[in-house]
């Protein structure tokens, strides 16, 4: 058995109770909602573009640590990146916390979002860390639907 | 009753007075239930979700093992011994259960794959042949969704409108909502007996009476009473009563619809098959007299003969004893839980089973089941197939604790440190 600790790192628990980025946006190019059915998680993502460049983050709602924090943690490494490094940081954070805890061979550093990596020892908390990358994938394409992780 | 089955007002630590179970029994029965002495991360498991579902005693597991080694045979019709056995095993477990929910006739005891199943049969025999446009269904904000969902796809197709009684914040129906919402357009009414969140007992009773009033058939959900409460669908009067085995210490997929026989004679059949007939020819098919006409295809027996030994179990005991006992566990643990800082109890009704349902400012239930379970203790967290009660309420979710007769005060303490080991970590 794992412990729990791994899950709920200090970082998780600091963007828990005081998350960046965590405010409306006035004048967003594309923003999208995310449920998780799991744990009633209700997320709103907000990205404003500026050409290629992810000018602005942010993101609402309320939902339970993981995904909360998760949200939180990824709007604080976004901003300026461009929208191709933020859809192969998707794919990382994916492969981080889906991948076999045993195998440690590909552990590349993701800098902030190490703190979830632990969510891989819970095969169903990822839909939470998740959450909020679904729907700023969403948001990306700018078509404001809801996206479910379920 | 002698224990007032009053909510949770003040507890005071009371010593065994000889009417529920004392300590050392409870100790035994816990000998009983092979997955009670489980370790998970070596430490004795804290099983609090028997909502969802219970622990099976050995002669269950038992009576499953004995029909499948050495009684297994197709039941009706067989002209060997072995099958004449099984249906004998199969019809005795119908009249356990019979006398169990104090029904008149066996026959008035039709087997299901659960609650949920029970419900639908209701919905889409008697609800089709009955409900019309305009017509009304009458429910509850606490209905689980199993009794919510049949309900809406009837009042869908058939352009009929479904009405919910309201709830007071303690979680206890507003009655006088009861007589305001019943007319002569309700056709059925559909209310559980004891909420799966909120652990509120409902005067049934009073529904029945008020609904046949009106001319309207009733359908409890007995779900989470029939385990926990002695119930007599005869005195309470009700048309329809379904509950679920494997909350009664009895094994999964079997479950049980009562009816009326007089109300059931006037349904068409559910699903058509074998068993549930007299005669077929390709012009004309009798179908079979009750239960048998809403049983299609081979039952499951082994299910069904579990589910007796697990109502012979709980007999054994006596289940009032066992609902005196939760009863005053669940005054502790409500009385316990709510000492903790920032823990909010949900469901507060006056008469209320052994479901604690709480909330904390400062951890997601979800995140509170997982630190639980960290230490041992199962508990449920989310929206426990009830959203339109959570959204009544004003949360997305609870984290639930949800009691047997075979948990402990030991066990609520071990709930109780869990919960303030979830304050170290988020408040």
């Amino acid at each position: 058995m794992p412990d729990k600790r791994a899950l709920y790192e200090q970082v998780i628990i600091d963007h828990n109770r005081s998350p960046r980025n965590f405010r409306t946006m006035e004048d967003p190019t594309g923003s999208a909602r995310g449920h998780n059915p799991l744990c009633g998680d209700i997320l709103t993502v907000y990205v404003r573009m500026d050409g290629d460049l992810i000018a602005d983050v942010s993101f609402t709602g309320s939902g339970c640590a993981i995904s909360k924090s998760s949200a939180s943690i990824m709007t604080s490494v976004l901003k300026g990146k461009t929208r191709q490094e933020a859809e192969h940081m998707f794919v990382k954070f994916h492969h981080m916390v889906t991948s076999d805890p045993s195998d440690t061979s590909s552990a590349e550093d993701l800098g902030k979002l190490e703190a979830l990596r632990g969510v891989r020892e819970y095969p169903i908390r990822v839909k939470c860390a998740t959450l909020a990358w679904h729907a700023l994938a969403a948001a990306l394409e700018g078509d404001g639907r809801t996206v479910r992780t379920e | 009753m002698v224990l007032a089955m009053t909510g949770v007002a003040a507890y005071r630590a009371q010593p065994y007075d000889g009417i529920g179970l004392s300590a050392e029994e409870v100790m035994r029965i816990r000998r009983d239930f092979p997955l009670l002495s489980v370790t998970q991360n070596g430490r004795p498991l804290v099983y609090l979700d028997n909502a969802a579902t219970s622990q099976k005693p050995q002669v269950v597991i038992d009576a499953l093992q004995a029909y499948y080694a050495a009684q297994n045979a197709n039941i009706h019709r067989g002209v060997y011994r072995l099958s004449e056995q099984a249906t004998d095993l199969f019809d005795s477990a119908r009249k356990r259960v019979q006398r169990f929910l104090g029904a008149e006739l066996s026959c008035e005891i039709i087997f299901t794959r659960g609650a949920t199943e029970a419900i639908n049969l209701v919905a889409q025999t008697y609800g089709r042949k009955n409900v019309k446009r305009g017509d009304e269904i009458l429910i509850s904000t606490m209905e689980h969704h199993s009794n919510i969902v049949p309900w809406q796809m009837l009042c869908e197709e058939k352009g009929a409108t479904l009405r919910v009684i309201p709830i007071t914040d303690d979680g206890e129906l507003v009655l006088e909502e009861v007589e305001r919402l019943l007319n002569e357009k309700t056709r059925i009414v559909a209310v559980t007996q004891v909420s799966n969140v909120l652990g509120t007992i409902n005067p049934v009773k009073h529904v029945i009476d008020a609904a046949h009033a009106v001319g309207a058939r009733v359908l409890i959900d007995g779900a989470q009473s029939a385990p926990h409460m002695r119930v007599n669908v005869k005195e309470m009067g009700c048309d329809f009563f379904v509950c679920s085995g494997h909350k009664i210490y009895g094994p999964t997929g079997i479950g049980i619809l009562y009816g009326r026989a007089e109300v059931l004679e006037t349904m068409p059949p559910w699903q058509g098959g074998g068993d549930m007939i007299l005669s077929v020819t390709f012009e004309k098919t009798l179908y079979n007299d009750l239960p048998m006409k809403f049983e299609a295809g081979t039952p499951h027996i082994s299910g069904a003969i579990g589910l007796g030994a697990a109502i012979d179990y709980v007999e054994k005991v006596g289940i009032d004893r066992m609902a005196m006992y939760e009863h005053e566990l669940m005054r502790y643990g409500a009385e316990r839980l709510r000492a903790i800082e920032g823990v909010r109890l949900v469901g507060t009704a006056r008469k209320k089973t052994g479901i604690l349902s709480f909330v904390m400012g400062c951890a997601h239930p979800h995140d509170i089941g997982q630190i639980l379970d960290d230490e041992g203790v199962a508990i449920r967290a989310g929206h426990h197939c009830a959203q339109p009660l959570m959204e009544r309420l004003g949360i997305s979710a609870t984290a639930r604790a949800s009691l047997a007769f075979y948990n402990t005060r030991e066990e609520i303490d071990a709930l109780c440190s869990a919960v303030e080991k979830v304050r170290e970590v988020f408040c």
